[in-house]
């Protein structure tokens, strides 16, 4: 029983690690998928979550907390988007100065305004998003395995967790059940072909990078108001990276998103764990190397040891309509 | 594909375009300012005096500029090439152990200017050698660069997290760092260089690796315009369609590009290391492989471009640091902010006034105005 009370613990901070993972995976899948190439989603999370400590905060009130979080986010979003879009500059290079611009100013507006070291100040109760407890999970708490299942592991997680992991099948729906997800698909593959039907590339470039910011907004506020209460200085300490690699690890599928942010999340939730425990066998395994593991696994994956990632094939390219 | 912009004079693409994206990362940095509740114009003043007021600012600034000169060299090879190299942070750190082997095997036995050559082709062995993998995976498995070489940056912050922790670090030390170097590992200062212009070095560590950075520089001028491999890199650069056509190898491209970006990247760790801490501490390259890329936008890739960037973002290091010495508000973040403006103008943007520019630079030349009207009439 004690193996499977370590297992309900693993499997339930996996949840909680993976979860600003997979909102910020499937942000990425969102653009990457219309041909916008996007390594500021680190950026982007990092200003959601400033703006969501900020704003619960001083309004008291989560949901304006969560909702100041998309606003940044997307705002962020669409100057990726006309840099890259309309002004047809490196898409990189955009997400990169992002990256740096959100970093830096986070720190002084926040050290500005609130004085407390680069940090925000601490929520109360009502500024944070509380634990949704499921039906009867008290009540079951003591039946044999599916009690812990259900009480440990499904109930007692932060309404945006639910959301994520409802987040998986409804990108999924939205990008290969729809009309805009058809377009959305062909114009990171093909966007001539999308321009000569008739549809304006542009504009749909534009909604793929909005439909990112509002999850990367997500992903950020879950940080401030959710994981902690508040925000610290570069609080997302390389989640948008990761969410980038399990991006990439996913092969750009939403399905494959999941599992990956979970694998993500586990070697993480892991890692914290085990920190210097010595295996049979292995011995002690280094932390460095378990903090290592997502990037390594990414670039075996890239290297197409692992299956092949191939990229959407328009990805990176700015659209240049012929006259 | 048509041509989106008309051909503009030199003094216009490389000096006008630059500084105008460069005054309005400023203009919005001075917002930042203004937000926070401080003067900009103050701000300024703290800056400009922080970075040149006196010799010790001077070789502050000029210390931060070498480290910058050799990162924006290692970014812009890459761009020459095609290539974006964002993992000159991660090789800068792996350079690091090629300095600290050679420091900790001959500090004790030979003079610095015979450990000086040693640490120099150990932190370009290391650099290269971390830009080999990304290099290899390109040319071979075609696997994205920018991906690869982020990932490589955190895999290079774990590792050497690791050494430092295991292998490093002396026993019975908590901190994690090596032992401090004995003389042999110690570069001498360039004291007698700003003495020639009456100035004192006083306590900054502006030393010999500066004009390793200048000679870097040139020889990076010779490689990409003066030799077949240079000539070969841009092409593919241009064109890789073209460059397949004219028999030029790829991967053998790529490869050696990468090698000699990481090289350069690498030895931007004689700097901090030999130069000024005397020993190799965690995270001692502190995102200047990050600047190399503002530094590369900002100086077109070009080495006589890159040195002026490099100066400039040495100035803003040492400046910010005075600034938030006497502007407390104001903290060393400020720069990572500017920095990120400029790449974000010099960069991403570099196209959204260059409309206007060329409407106005073209249309006061006389010249262009004569050949306009002949052409219209």
């Amino acid at each position: 029983m004690d193996f499977f009370q370590v297992f309900i613990e693993l499997a339930q901070s996996t949840v909680r690690l993976s979860t600003p993972l997979i909102l910020a995976a499937l942000a990425g899948l969102f653009t990457e998928r219309a041909g916008v190439f996007d390594i500021g989603l680190e950026g982007k999370m990092l200003g959601a979550a400033f703006a969501a400590g900020c704003v619960a905060y001083i309004s008291q009130s989560v949901m304006m907390g969560l909702f100041a979080a998309v606003l940044v986010s997307v705002l962020l979003s669409l100057v990726h988007g006309y840099a890259s879009i309309t002004q047809r500059g490196s898409q990189i290079v955009s997400g990169v100065a992002i990256n740096f611009v959100v970093a830096g100013s986070t720190v002084i507006l926040g050290e500005a305004w609130f004085r407390q070291g680069g940090r925000t100040p601490a929520l109360t109760e009502d500024g944070r998003f509380g634990r949704i407890t499921l039906p009867f999970a008290d009540a079951v708490r003591e039946v044999p395995i599916l009690g812990p299942l259900y009480s440990g592991l499904l109930s007692g997680h932060s309404p945006l967790t639910y959301l994520a992991f409802l987040m998986v099948p409804a990108s999924w729906w939205i990008l290969y059940r729809t009309r805009f997800g058809l377009r959305l698909r062909a114009v990171g593959e093909n966007p001539g072909a999308v321009d000569t039907a008739g549809i304006s590339v542009i504009w749909l470039r534009y909604r793929a990078v909005i439909c990112c910011g509002i999850l990367c907004g997500i992903a950020g506020a879950y940080l401030s108001l959710s994981a902690n209460a508040g925000f610290t200085k570069g609080m997302t300490a390389g989640k948008g990276y990761i969410a980038l690699a399990a991006l990439i690890f996913a092969k750009w599928r939403p399905k494959n998103i999941l599992f990956a942010c979970l694998l993500f999340g586990f070697l993480d939730a892991f890692a914290i764990r085990y920190q210097g425990y010595a295996f049979p066998l292995i011995g002690r395994v280094p932390v460095q190397f378990m903090q290592a593991l997502p990037y390594i696994l990414t670039v075996i994956l890239l290297a197409g040891f692992i299956g092949k990632a191939i990229p959407p094939k328009a990805g990176g390219v700015p659209y240049v309509k012929e006259r | 594909m048509s041509v989106p912009h008309a051909k503009l004079p030199g003094w216009a693409e490389y000096g006008l375009i630059p500084l105008v994206n460069l005054a309005v990362a400023f203009l919005i940095s001075g917002l930042v300012v203004l937000i926070v509740g401080e003067s900009p114009l103050e701000a300024a003043y703290h800056m400009i005096n922080g970075a040149f007021g006196r010799g010790e600012y001077i070789g502050f600034t000029l210390y931060y500029t070498t480290t910058f000169i050799f990162t924006g060299l290692a970014v812009a090879v890459a761009f020459h090439c095609g290539l974006f190299n964002i993992g000159g942070e991660g090789q800068a750190y792996i350079g690091g152990i090629g300095v600290a082997l050679a420091c900790l095997s001959f500090d004790h036995t030979l003079p610095w200017y015979l450990v000086f050559p040693i640490a120099i082709l150990g932190a370009a062995f290391f650099g290269a050698l971390w830009a080999l993998i990304p290099g290899w995976l390109l040319a071979r498995r075609g696997s994205h660069i920018v991906i690869t070489t982020i990932m490589f940056n955190f895999i290079a912050a774990s590792l050497m997290n690791y050494l430092l922790n295991k292998v490093f670090k002396p026993l019975g030390s908590m901190s994690l760092e090596t032992r401090t170097f004995d003389a042999g590992g110690q570069l001498p200062k360039l004291d007698w260089l700003m003495s020639i212009f009456g100035l004192s070095v006083g306590t900054a560590p502006f030393n010999i690796s500066f004009l390793l950075a200048l000679l870097a520089a040139f020889g990076v001028w010779v490689l990409i315009w003066r030799t077949r491999l240079g000539y070969e890199m841009r092409t593919m650069g241009h064109s890789s369609a073209a460059a397949r056509y004219a028999g030029i190898k790829e991967a053998k491209i790529i490869v050696i590009t990468m090698m000699i970006s990481g090289g350069l990247a690498g030895m931007m760790a004689l700097n901090p290391i030999m130069g000024e801490q005397f020993r190799m501490q965690l995270d001692f390259v502190q995102g200047a492989g990050f600047v190399g890329i503002a530094v590369a936008l900002m100086g077109r890739s070009h080495p006589a471009g890159i040195i002026p960037a490099a100066l400039l973002f040495g100035m803003l290091y040492q400046g910010g640091a005075e600034i938030s010495f006497e502007m407390p508000s104001i903290s060393r973040d400020m720069i990572v902010i500017i920095q990120g403006l400029v790449i974000l103008f010099a960069g991403a943007l570099e196209h959204m006034f260059r409309p206007a520019i060329t409407r106005l630079v073209l249309g006061l030349s006389p010249k262009t105005r004569d050949v306009a009207a002949t052409k219209g009439a």
